[in-house]
């Protein structure tokens, strides 16, 4: 401990602009002047930074969507809680889709939907995330040198089953599509407004179930409205095809002409 | 648990800035509609420093609240969360801030 002004050399700082003080940053404000019989081994400055925390997510990210782009790829990111429906909805599109079809699949374990989408007559590669609860740009890049999209192909990254942290992490889709299911609740806008946030299109699966569940409709969107004034809503049902012809109206709007 | 990555993400950006200097405080700006929750990024924190030129750093995490501007009635106000709803009864909201998560400034030594 320093005997003069009893600053510990833990707590020793020197700020650099702004702190006129020899720095030890504690507040006692004695203005004489000491000689110190000693040196603080601790000595330290700040560093102003300022940098994104996701900006090396970020750079990736612009990567992968410029790479998408001069492949005339259009790419969408499909997102929701597990069990939502996306597979299916992806099935029925591939099975529907007059361009080839690439899917990166998103699960912390298994090979199961990768294999269910080879089997519907798509491109697949399947992404482990481990413990992992979302996908990144990083995995992206590396899902995208294997999978090798056709130019002019529609490519569906279907993130792991999650509505809190795919939200963040931009992977260079050109949109991002939130799949919620009518057997989950409609308070989940209101729950998970971080995700509907994020959106440009979501859509409401499972519409041939709705006589069977309290699930309403009209809240839903109402709720997705009160987080993202701008976003599109769709319903339909990817199992019985009900509504199906307006997502792929919806994806065909953003095909190269 | 996306601060796990975000606590990841943060030490890598620091790193790439402050090399094999050891680094004591880390400072950040995480706004309250940046989706991540402060103190599991803390949690986070310790475990992704460990072995790092920021072992033992300590966190400082500034939170603000978020700015908008209603569409319908033009006053800016402060959001506390994403649900966007204007005093004047109006959703049409733009959000202008509130977003932020940065690595504001480090103390290296």
């Amino acid at each position: 401990m320093c005997a003069t002004c009893g600053c510990g050399e833990g707590e020793v700082r020197v700020t650099a602009p702004g702190d006129q003080h020899h720095g030890h940053g504690h507040g006692h404000g004695h203005e004489q002047e000491h000689d110190h019989d000693h040196d603080h081994p601790l000595r330290t400055h700040t560093l102003e930074l300022e940098v994104a925390v996701l900006a090396r997510n970020d750079e990736l990210a612009a990567r992968n969507r410029a790479w998408l782009a001069a492949r005339d790829v259009v790419a969408l990111n499909l997102m929701s809680s597990p069990g939502s429906g996306k597979t299916t909805l992806l099935e029925r599109t591939i099975a529907a889709s007059d361009r080839p079809v690439g899917v990166i699949e998103g699960d912390q374990e298994t090979l199961f939907d990768a294999e269910r989408i080879r089997a519907a007559g798509a491109r697949a590669i399947q992404v482990n995330t481990g413990a992992g609860c979302h996908l990144d740009a990083a995995m992206v890049q590396r899902a995208l040198t294997d999978l090798a999209p056709e130019p002019g192909s529609v490519l569906f990254v279907e993130n792991v089953g999650n509505l809190v942290c795919p939200a963040l992490f931009d992977l260079g889709e050109l949109r991002r599509v939130v799949v919620i299911s009518v057997t989950e609740g409609d308070d989940k806008p209101l729950k998970y407004p971080h995700m509907f946030a994020a959106a440009d299109l979501v859509v409401i699966n499972k519409t041939d179930l709705l006589p069977y569940v309290d699930f309403d409709t009209a809240r839903l969107r109402a709720d997705a409205r009160r987080i993202n004034p701008d976003v599109e809503l769709l319903e339909l049902s990817a199992r019985t095809g009900d509504g199906f012809a307006g997502w792929q109206q919806w994806i065909a709007a953003l095909l190269p002409q | 648990m996306h601060e796990l990555a975000i606590a990841e993400s943060v030490v890598s950006s620091v790193l790439e800035r402050t090399g094999e200097q050891h680094v004591c405080v880390v400072r950040l700006r995480v706004g309250r509609l940046s989706g991540v929750v402060p103190d599991a990024l803390r949690f986070c924190f310790e475990l992704a420093t460990s072995g790092t030129a920021l072992e033992g750093a300590a966190l400082e995490i500034e939170h603000p609240a978020g700015r908008a501007r209603c569409r319908a009635c033009e006053r800016e106000f402060e959001l506390a969360d994403a649900i966007l709803l204007c005093e004047c009864g109006s959703a049409d909201v733009t959000v202008l801030s509130g977003h932020d998560l940065r690595v504001t400034s480090v103390e290296v030594a």
